[in-house]
């Protein structure tokens, strides 16, 4: 067990783990202001991939235009979501919303490589494949830029919260029947909340994308984000960072000892064990608000 | 019209709490029981395999299912875990010599012990975060079954079910399957219609609705939440030993990945909450419309009316549940039970409809 292996497994997953966490923040975004379990964001965050696949290549729109543009695009279909689906199912019990979060999660899933073709699209975003050598490690260099825009965006979201607009989203997941009394419009609020979670979606499926080419597998980073959100706590925006940088290194040391004992594969297992732990522990996560309803 | 209720007098407990007051429900009732009884003789092979068998057992996991989403209001996403458990320890028992019978119900219950261990988290949390155990739990399923060698015989692996005999008789050929699934279907069906009629019931009923006024009134939420986890974990272990025995008669671990959990929890919200007549429709709407859909496009695109690739085709499945799970949900959330019912609604006082029921 050498140090050095160590250190680069935990520094990678590190990287990939904030990636997940840009994937996460759509999620925490969304729970925050509405309530609302957004088991969507995996399949959102696929479909941001695949537009800006669809307008880079197909379209050949400059690299930088399609990002604008997919990013737009993703931002107006987060909030028409919640406009056409989501305001009809204000009032109906819990679980009619986590299905039909989970319902479109599924259509999204099949449409989308219906529309555009199920086979892997390469995504070039000018990231070189050259690993970073730092010292005796060797580090992705699109894991790097991947974490690092992460870290950007999900600092941005938090500087969000700071401005009036963000105030407002706050107030609304603070206690919506008080934000309406003050003139609040709670719709507004939590419209705009499913917006900024389409961006956070559009931002994830790129970089993923360019990571592992766009098809129908990037919907499975729900349930890496489901892990991060939850431990994190899914209202805690400054949870996510910690518990995404936390879900990816366990991810990547966890299977770099074990797999060779095992025989593989103990990689997949990581977010879902994540999540049970948390569940038994601390349901709220490290950072969440202590009002989880229990019976 | 026919379902006139002119003459019909409840003048014993017993007649006024029976399950069909209505003869002409009755009749259905018996009509539906006599051509499921007659079915090998009536239809042909390829209907009976391929189309009437699945939709039996699959009505009966979602009869299970819908015990636990409907009755006592628990959302689950990890149902085909639990189907998957039941199907294997089956033919594990099967394989170490005991009969069918007897394997069955042991796999049942093994699948009841661990569903029970997905209903303890239930016990701590509910709605949002017991969705996301139950798919965390599905994950974690799966990859044990398909990772311990013991069990699945690697992830590649296929399982063959051994060939068994029920009651004495050698179970072989699609009309002997179709009467051991016909079996266990009835059974599950005449459990969850007398539910609701029974103590265990309605104390479900009380937990679903706000389960600290359950407890309140004396009915034990942790107790009547776990035992609702139990019943339908049962259900489905047995359900999944069915589908491995009589319809796939091989298992692979792919047959109970979470896309199989989704389909089970389409057919329940399509066919409607805590309604028998719905898990039925249900089961046979999620079932059949791909493959309606699919013959219907290929047979449009050998036509060459509709140009639509391969990559369309092989996508409609899950375009399809999704959008009846998207659609039910905003337009009908009580599913197709409530269209039969409405419908029923309209016939029981026609040609009267200003005397509402």
């Amino acid at each position: 067990m050498d140090l050095m292996y160590f250190a680069e497994l935990a520094m990678n997953g590190a990287l990939v783990g904030l990636m997940y966490a840009l994937v996460a923040l759509g999620i925490v975004l969304v729970f925050k202001s509405s309530g609302v379990a957004n088991l969507a964001q995996g399949a959102l965050a696929m479909v941001g991939a695949y537009v800006v696949w669809w307008l880079a290549d197909p379209l050949g729109a400059p690299l930088w235009a399609a990002v604008v543009v997919g990013i737009l695009i993703m931002f107006f279909f987060g909030r028409a979501f919640e406009r056409l689906a989501l305001r009809r199912m204000i009032g109906q019990p819990v679980i009619m919303v986590i299905m039909l979060t989970l319902g479109t999660e599924i259509l999204l899933r099949g449409s989308a490589p219906a529309l555009w073709g199920a086979q892997m699209k390469r995504m070039d975003i000018g990231i070189g494949q050259q690993p970073i050598v730092l010292g005796d490690m060797l580090i992705n260099r699109a894991y790097l830029a991947g974490g690092v825009v992460a870290v950007v965006l999900i600092g941005l979201a938090m500087l969000f919260f700071n401005s009036r607009q963000g105030v407002m989203l706050r107030a609304v997941s603070d206690d919506q029947t008080a934000s309406w009394a003050v003139g609040i419009s709670v719709e507004r609020a939590i419209g705009v909340s499913w917006g900024l979670a389409g961006i956070a979606a559009a931002c994830a499926g790129i970089l993923w994308g360019s990571v592992q080419g766009v098809d129908w597998t990037l919907s499975l980073l729900l349930i890496k984000a489901l892990a991060v959100a939850i431990l994190g706590g899914l209202d805690s925006i400054g949870g996510v960072v910690i518990a995404g940088v936390a879900v990816g290194i366990l991810e990547n040391v966890i299977p770099g000892y074990i797999d060779p004992l095992v025989g593989g594969g103990t990689r997949d297992l990581v977010a879902s064990t994540v999540i049970l732990l948390t569940m038994l522990v601390r349901p709220f996560g490290l950072f969440g608000r202590e009002d989880i309803e229990r019976v | 019209m026919f379902y006139r209720l002119a003459g019909i007098r409840h003048t014993r407990y017993a007649a006024d709490r029976q399950l069909w007051p209505v003869p002409v429900d009755r009749a259905q009732i018996a009509a539906l029981t006599a051509f499921a009884a007659a079915a090998p003789l009536l239809l042909s092979n390829l209907y009976l395999g391929s189309y009437l068998l699945p939709w039996i057992i699959w009505s009966t996991a979602a009869l299970g299912l819908n015990l636990l989403m409907g009755w006592a209001g628990q959302i689950h996403l990890g149902y085909a875990a639990v189907m998957a458990i039941g199907a294997y320890s089956t033919i594990h028992i099967v394989r170490a010599g005991l009969p069918f019978e007897l394997a069955i119900i042991g796999g049942g219950l093994l699948s009841a012990v661990i569903g029970l261990v997905f209903g303890f988290a239930a016990l701590r949390v509910k709605g949002l975060y017991l969705a996301i155990s139950t798919l965390a739990m599905q994950y974690l399923v799966d990859w044990i079954v398909s990772h311990v060698q013991a069990i699945s015989g690697g992830s590649q692996a296929t399982l063959q079910a051994p060939a068994f005999r029920v009651l004495g008789l050698p179970v072989a050929g699609d009309m002997m399957r179709y009467y051991v699934a016909l079996a266990v279907c009835l059974v599950v069906t005449s459990f969850l219609l007398n539910v609701g009629r029974t103590s265990f019931g309605r104390a479900l009923a009380a937990v679903r609705e706000k389960d600290f006024a359950a407890a309140i009134v004396g009915v034990d939420p942790f107790y009547f939440k776990l035992l609702a986890f139990w019943c339908s974990s049962f259900v489905g272990g047995i359900a999944g030993a069915v589908l491995a025995f009589c319809y796939y008669r091989a298992v692979t671990p792919e047959q109970f990945n979470l896309d199989v959990s989704i389909q089970a929890v389409a057919m329940v919200i399509v066919g409607g909450l805590g309604s028998v007549i719905g898990s039925y429709l249900g089961a046979a709407l999620v079932l059949l419309a791909p493959i309606m859909l699919n013959n219907l496009v290929a047979a449009l695109a050998r036509a060459g009316a509709l140009p639509m690739s391969e990559e369309v085709l092989s996508h409609i499945p899950l375009i399809l549940y999704g959008g009846l799970i998207v659609g039910f949900l905003l337009f009908e959330p009580l599913g197709l039970a409530k269209v039969y019912d409405n419908l029923r609604n309209y016939f029981l006082v026609w040609p009267f409809r200003h005397a509402r029921r």
